[in-house]
């Protein structure tokens, strides 16, 4: 299948500020893709280009063929787009607000009493109808918002962080629908900072301070990494995860509760690390050996990114 | 586009409906600003303090003095004053005018003589100094016609005032006024109209639809242009309830006009809103766009033709030159579209002018 979106080398700076550098990733439609990473990583600048409202600098996007530099009334119309920040009128209500997005995108009208009882039925907003978008809940808001931009159907949805500052259960609630829409064919691009999240998607691409660090399924990308990582579970050495650090093996060390979390170099088999980290410390420990989780891979990836640029 | 613009127009007039703290701010300004500025802004002096010394004392000098008090233009400070004091009564702005009756005053008004008063002007204030000095001749002359009726003079200068008999300077101002205020809140409630949306992140919401930029533009004009007419009316209303101000020509005209007039302030805050980033900045620029120029230019006090040139040029692009063309010119002569129709003309040309510029202006995109 053909990608729905392609970027090749997308750079993009504001001023002599490099917010995102030499991007490419694609897209098939259908697929629920993550821009993942931190704050300043390059999401949202990236997002922003995709629906049209930023140019690059260099390199090019493609939305279903169409360039995102020159086409853009087409992009507009296929595209739904939820920023990061609640961007409704918070003096309209839930149908002033559903209805006045349903005629910018031109939805036919004989259609439109279909579609708002469609989405008031998967948002449940439909008692809250003829509240004000200001007055709506955290979650609810976020619910309201992707309606809007399901109003005209569109083929791609690019949403911009939907889900920080919202509840846990909201959380939940907005994934659920998400892959809801996912069965019904919409390309979805979801940017989030939550590693957690990350591993909802078919696919992501991991970024960090403008760059792709790495991309695929979170699945491949963990078994990728072959990261040889240990618990050690000691409340007595919790605080000396410093003089772990510093054991020759070790790259890196995170502590969860009374937990430590050792990844070790590759290559580095268990018993020397064991040697090595007892030496260290003075007395004998136990390593246990676990899997990876994207989050580990994450960091482990920034440091390696950070070794290189040093 | 029919859909759109009207999807647009009727949220804004959703926004202006609901938020009526704003509305009632937009309806009581006008209202308070001509009353504020109405008052203040006179050049007819009255109640000009003065003093007197009478050295005379005779019924001659005290008519003399009465001349001065009966029409309310000067008042006597109410006591004797002596010829020492004079420049500090200057001094503490007690009086502006001092006269000095001497004592053969009366002797002196019989025929064949003359008869000498002096008059005594505060002219720190070049304007007031004319003023004052004017009005005082006009006294003495009154005084002198009511002593000598009989006498023929060589020749008599009748002049007949047109349009303001009694040269009351409110209805010189009031129609200004009602052009400054209507290009204020008009330019005012447009600039921040775009601006808001940046800043409340709307506009990165509405921008990701197809629609166009002359939808949003012209769908924030349209509800506005009613409000701006309502504004218009109750300048109007309260000009005339207030100050008398004359309404000789037609008002349905004057409505015409006023709704180009509001139309084209309303492009002109369209304009500041598309440049400004945030709404404290398009409403300074607004404030500074629209009172100085229309203050000090556009014939609102001083006449257009008495300015250097370049500053008349200046004065030819500002809107307000040609409305206060139109309105005092309905309001005080009763003109008509006859007389008043380049100006008017005009007018309707700046407002495409702005507007289209407006939609050029306003970018599709985030940067």
């Amino acid at each position: 299948m053909d990608a729905l979106i392609s970027v090749e080398h997308f750079s993009k700076s504001y001023g002599s500020q490099k917010a995102v550098q030499d991007l490419s990733f694609e897209i098939r439609g259908g697929e629920l893709f993550g821009l993942i990473g931190p704050d300043g990583a390059g999401k949202t600048t990236t997002m922003r280009t995709l629906v049209t409202l930023l140019r690059p600098d260099s390199g090019t996007m493609h939305v279903q063929g169409f360039d995102v530099s020159k086409d853009i009334r087409n992009i507009r119309s296929i595209t739904g787009y939820m920023p990061q920040r609640f961007s409704l009128y918070p003096d309209l209500s839930v149908d002033q607000n559903l209805r006045f997005f349903a005629d910018l995108f031109a939805v036919p009208k004989k259609e439109l009493a279909a579609r708002l009882e469609r989405l008031y039925h998967f948002s449940r907003l439909q008692p809250f109808a003829n509240r004000l978008a200001g007055r709506l809940s955290g979650g609810m808001k976020q619910k309201l918002a992707l309606s809007c931009t399901l109003i005209h159907n569109p083929v791609l949805l690019v949403l911009d962080e939907p889900t920080t500052g919202v509840d846990p259960v909201s959380r939940n609630e907005f994934w659920n629908i998400l892959r809801e829409l996912r069965a019904q064919g919409v390309t979805i691009i979801v940017s989030t900072p939550y590693m957690d999240e990350a591993l909802f998607c078919d696919r992501i691409v991991i970024m960090h301070e403008g760059r792709a660090l790495a991309q695929g399924t979170p699945a491949a990308l963990i078994e990728q990494m072959q990261l040889p990582m240990y618990a050690l579970r000691d409340s007595d050495v919790v605080m000396r995860f410093a003089v772990i650090e510093q054991t020759p093996g070790v790259v890196s060390v995170q502590t969860f509760g009374d937990t430590l979390h050792i990844t070790a170099e590759i290559g580095t088999d268990e018993a020397s690390l064991t040697r090595s980290i007892a030496a260290a410390l003075g007395h004998d420990v136990v390593l246990e050996p676990i899997a990876p989780s994207l989050e580990d891979v994450f960091i482990s990836l920034i440091e390696k990114e950070t070794r290189h640029a040093t | 586009m029919r859909r759109r613009l009207l999807a647009i127009v009727r949220k804004e007039f959703t926004h202006i409906f609901r938020d009526w703290r704003t509305l009632l701010i937009i309806i009581l300004m006008p209202i308070l600003m001509i009353v504020l500025y109405g008052y203040a802004i006179t050049l007819d002096m009255r109640n000009i303090a003065f003093g007197v010394i009478d050295d005379a004392r005779t019924p001659e000098s005290r008519a003399l003095v009465e001349a001065f008090t009966e029409n309310g233009f000067f008042k006597p400070l109410g006591r004797e004053v002596n010829r020492q004091e004079i420049e500090q009564l200057f001094m503490r702005r007690d009086a502006l005018m001092v006269i000095v009756i001497p004592r053969e005053f009366s002797r002196e008004l019989q025929p064949g003589k003359r008869a000498r008063v002096q008059l005594l002007i505060d002219a720190s204030d070049s304007n007031v100094g004319t003023f004052v000095s004017n009005y005082a001749e006009q006294v003495l002359q009154l005084y002198n016609r009511r002593l000598n009726g009989s006498i023929p003079l060589l020749y008599d200068i009748a002049p007949r005032i047109f349009y303001n008999p009694d040269m009351n300077s409110t209805y010189f101002f009031v129609p200004g006024l009602v052009a400054l205020i209507l290009m204020l809140i008009s330019a005012l409630l447009t600039s921040i109209a775009i601006t808001r949306e940046k800043e409340t992140g709307t506009l990165e919401q509405i921008l990701v639809s197809p629609v166009h930029s002359r939808e949003i533009i012209l769908g924030k004009v349209f509800p506005y242009i009613l409000l701006g007419l309502m504004n218009a009316a109750i300048i109007l209303i309260s000009a005339r309830l207030l100050f008398n101000v004359p309404m000789r020509g037609s008002l349905l005209l004057l409505g015409m006009l006023s709704l180009v007039y509001v139309f084209v302030a309303l492009s002109f805050g369209l304009m500041i809103s598309t440049v400004a980033k945030t709404q404290l900045v398009a409403m300074f620029m607004t404030l500074m766009a629209t009172i100085l120029p229309t203050i000090m230019l556009s014939g609102f006090i001083f006449p257009v033709s008495s300015m250097p040139e370049p500053l008349q040029y200046l004065a030819r692009i500002l809107p307000a030159t040609y409305f206060l063309i139109i309105i005092r010119g309905i309001m005080l002569k009763g003109v008509g579209l006859a007389e008043l129709w380049p100006d008017s003309l005009i007018l309707t040309g700046l407002g495409f002018f702005l507007v289209v510029i407006a939609i050029r202006r306003f970018r599709m995109r985030l940067e």
